[in-house]
């Protein structure tokens, strides 16, 4: 049962197209790797899937027990973000915002959430430490915490390891492979690593070629989409 | 030293030094408060521009012989403060452009119009006090006062009940926005009380120094202090501590109210860098 379908997107904004006839579904358990060039709509994908900006053609559903608020969202890194004052704790507590409403304070729950969270991904213990002096690495990981206390079925991350160096991000994508096959959780992922991508997803979807690709990765390796946009990559 | 306390006492006696006192600690305490979400935001500049909006309003309001120029002043500022804001987040003209081009047109359209129409025999006079504040210690009425007051509590009541949602927005507006928080909502109502608190600490240190209210607190406790609750908490207080400090400095040595309670932030603003590095250093 799929828990997000898209139909025959159309993405862009302030009238200029920059992404057409883009469909996909999503199941539950699944882990979708979004490839393709710089400016081909990726980033843009993910805020149409999380409703942050408007369509101009094509449907998304959801459906499968997945609403709107089950959905955890892991942007990139602002620039004002790398200098703000804020603790650990402070951060990883700011995703139960939802859960709140109009209630001025975090509950018990909420602070129980966040902390298992922390745990969950080995940050736990540096709850009380500035989060713009950790490193990149602890800092992703922060913000997959804030992710998870917002929801648990589904995750979409936006380039999680960019600017990681090699270790941190072999780790951090170790950290999302658990997520998935042990706690069962939907993951969409931008990535810029093709090797990642083959390596850990069990879905492809290529936009910026046409034909746009999207199906197992099994297929994606027999696909003209990845003949073209990598086979040469790889045999140098 | 006695002395010192005598005079003070003295000029204590009189109400509207008191109630210079009182204004003048709230608006710093409130505008503190704000500043530590524009500063984060990014938007300290759009505080700037606002003050120039609103010193144009000023100038046209007092031409045109309005009795209170606050009816006139404060509904301009917010309209400005929302088209600021928006055109922020558009893509077709840039942010800092428009600021700088509503602020430098609002400041020249206001020197041209108090120029040309003004009746006052002292347009130089005027124009200053606009600026820079009032030369010597404000004189407020009561409903100044309570205006002042109200807006204070306002904007701190503002701050109990969403502090968390202001956290949540301020470092992340689109995770925020996921997570189901009303974005939009949030930015107009601080730009609405943008607006507000500049029209009010306009009054205090005049149209060109109310940034430095907004932003000097916030930046100086940003050098020490590290999560987001002690940097509110810290700048609340450092702004409280220098805008008492700067008035009664302007009382006892007959200085500029606003100069010198922005020299006094400037001073504090040191103090926190240096020992910022100190501890860095360790």
């Amino acid at each position: 049962m799929a828990q997000i379908v898209c139909s025959e997107l159309t993405l862009g904004y302030e009238k200029k197209i920059i992404s057409t006839g883009i469909s996909f579904e999503v199941s539950a358990g699944d882990y979708l790797c979004i490839v393709g060039e710089n400016g081909s709509g990726k980033t843009t994908l993910m805020k149409a899937l999380l409703r942050l900006v408007p369509t101009m053609g094509g449907s998304i559903e959801t459906s499968d027990g997945i609403s709107h608020g089950d959905i955890g969202y892991l942007p990139q890194q602002t620039e004002a973000q790398k200098d703000f004052p804020a603790s650990v704790e402070e951060v990883v507590l700011s995703g139960c915002i939802g859960r709140r409403g109009f209630l001025p304070i975090y509950t018990k729950a909420d602070k129980i959430r966040a902390h298992n969270n922390m745990r969950r991904l080995g940050i736990d213990g540096l709850q009380k430490l500035p989060y713009r002096e950790l490193s990149g690495g602890q800092q992703q990981r922060v913000l997959l915490a804030r992710a998870l206390c917002a929801a648990d079925k589904l995750l979409l991350l936006d380039e999680p390891v960019s600017g990681l160096d090699p270790s941190a991000a072999a780790e951090m994508y170790k950290t999302i492979e658990e997520l998935n096959r042990k706690d069962g959780i939907t993951v969409i992922m931008i990535s810029h690593d093709i090797g990642a991508a083959l390596k850990y997803a069990t879905h492809i979807l290529h936009v910026g070629y046409t034909p746009k690709f999207f199906g197992t990765k099994e297929d994606y390796l027999k696909s003209g989409a990845y003949a073209d946009s990598y086979r040469g990559e790889e045999k140098e | 030293m006695k002395d010192v306390f005598l005079t003070l006492a003295d000029y204590f006696s009189y109400s509207f030094i008191r109630y210079a006192l009182v204004v003048g600690v709230l608006i710093a305490l409130s505008s503190s408060l704000l500043g530590v979400i524009l500063v984060l935001k990014r938007f300290s500049f759009i505080g700037d521009g606002l003050s120039h909006v609103a010193f144009g309003a000023t100038a046209v309001a007092s031409v045109a012989g309005l009795s209170n120029n606050m009816l006139v002043v404060l509904p301009v500022t917010v309209a400005a403060a929302v088209v600021l804001l928006r055109t922020g987040q558009s893509t077709k003209i840039k942010g800092d452009a428009a600021v700088a081009m509503i602020s430098v047109g609002a400041l020249a359209v206001g020197y041209l119009v108090m120029n040309t129409f003004s009746m006052s025999s002292n347009v130089s006079g005027d124009v200053c006090s606009t600026l820079f504040g009032s030369v010597a210690i404000l004189t407020l009425s009561k409903l100044d006062v309570w205006l002042c007051v109200g807006m204070s509590a306002a904007v701190i009541i503002f701050f109990i009940l969403f502090r968390n949602k202001i956290f949540a927005v301020t470092f992340d507006e689109s995770f925020a926005a996921t997570a189901g928080v009303g974005v939009k909502g949030f930015n107009l109502a601080v730009a609405v009380i943008t607006a507000m608190i500049i029209v009010l600490a306009m009054n205090l240190v005049g149209s060109l120094l109310v940034s430095a209210l907004v932003i000097f607190p916030a930046l100086s406790s940003m050098r020490v202090f590290k999560t987001f609750k002690s940097v509110i908490i810290s700048s609340a207080l450092i702004s409280v501590v220098c805008a008492a400090l700067g008035i009664l400095c302007s009382v006892l040595l007959s200085t500029p109210v606003g100069s010198t309670v922005v020299a006094v932030n400037i001073l504090a603003f040191l103090a926190f860098f240096c020992i910022g590095f100190v501890m860095k250093r360790r």
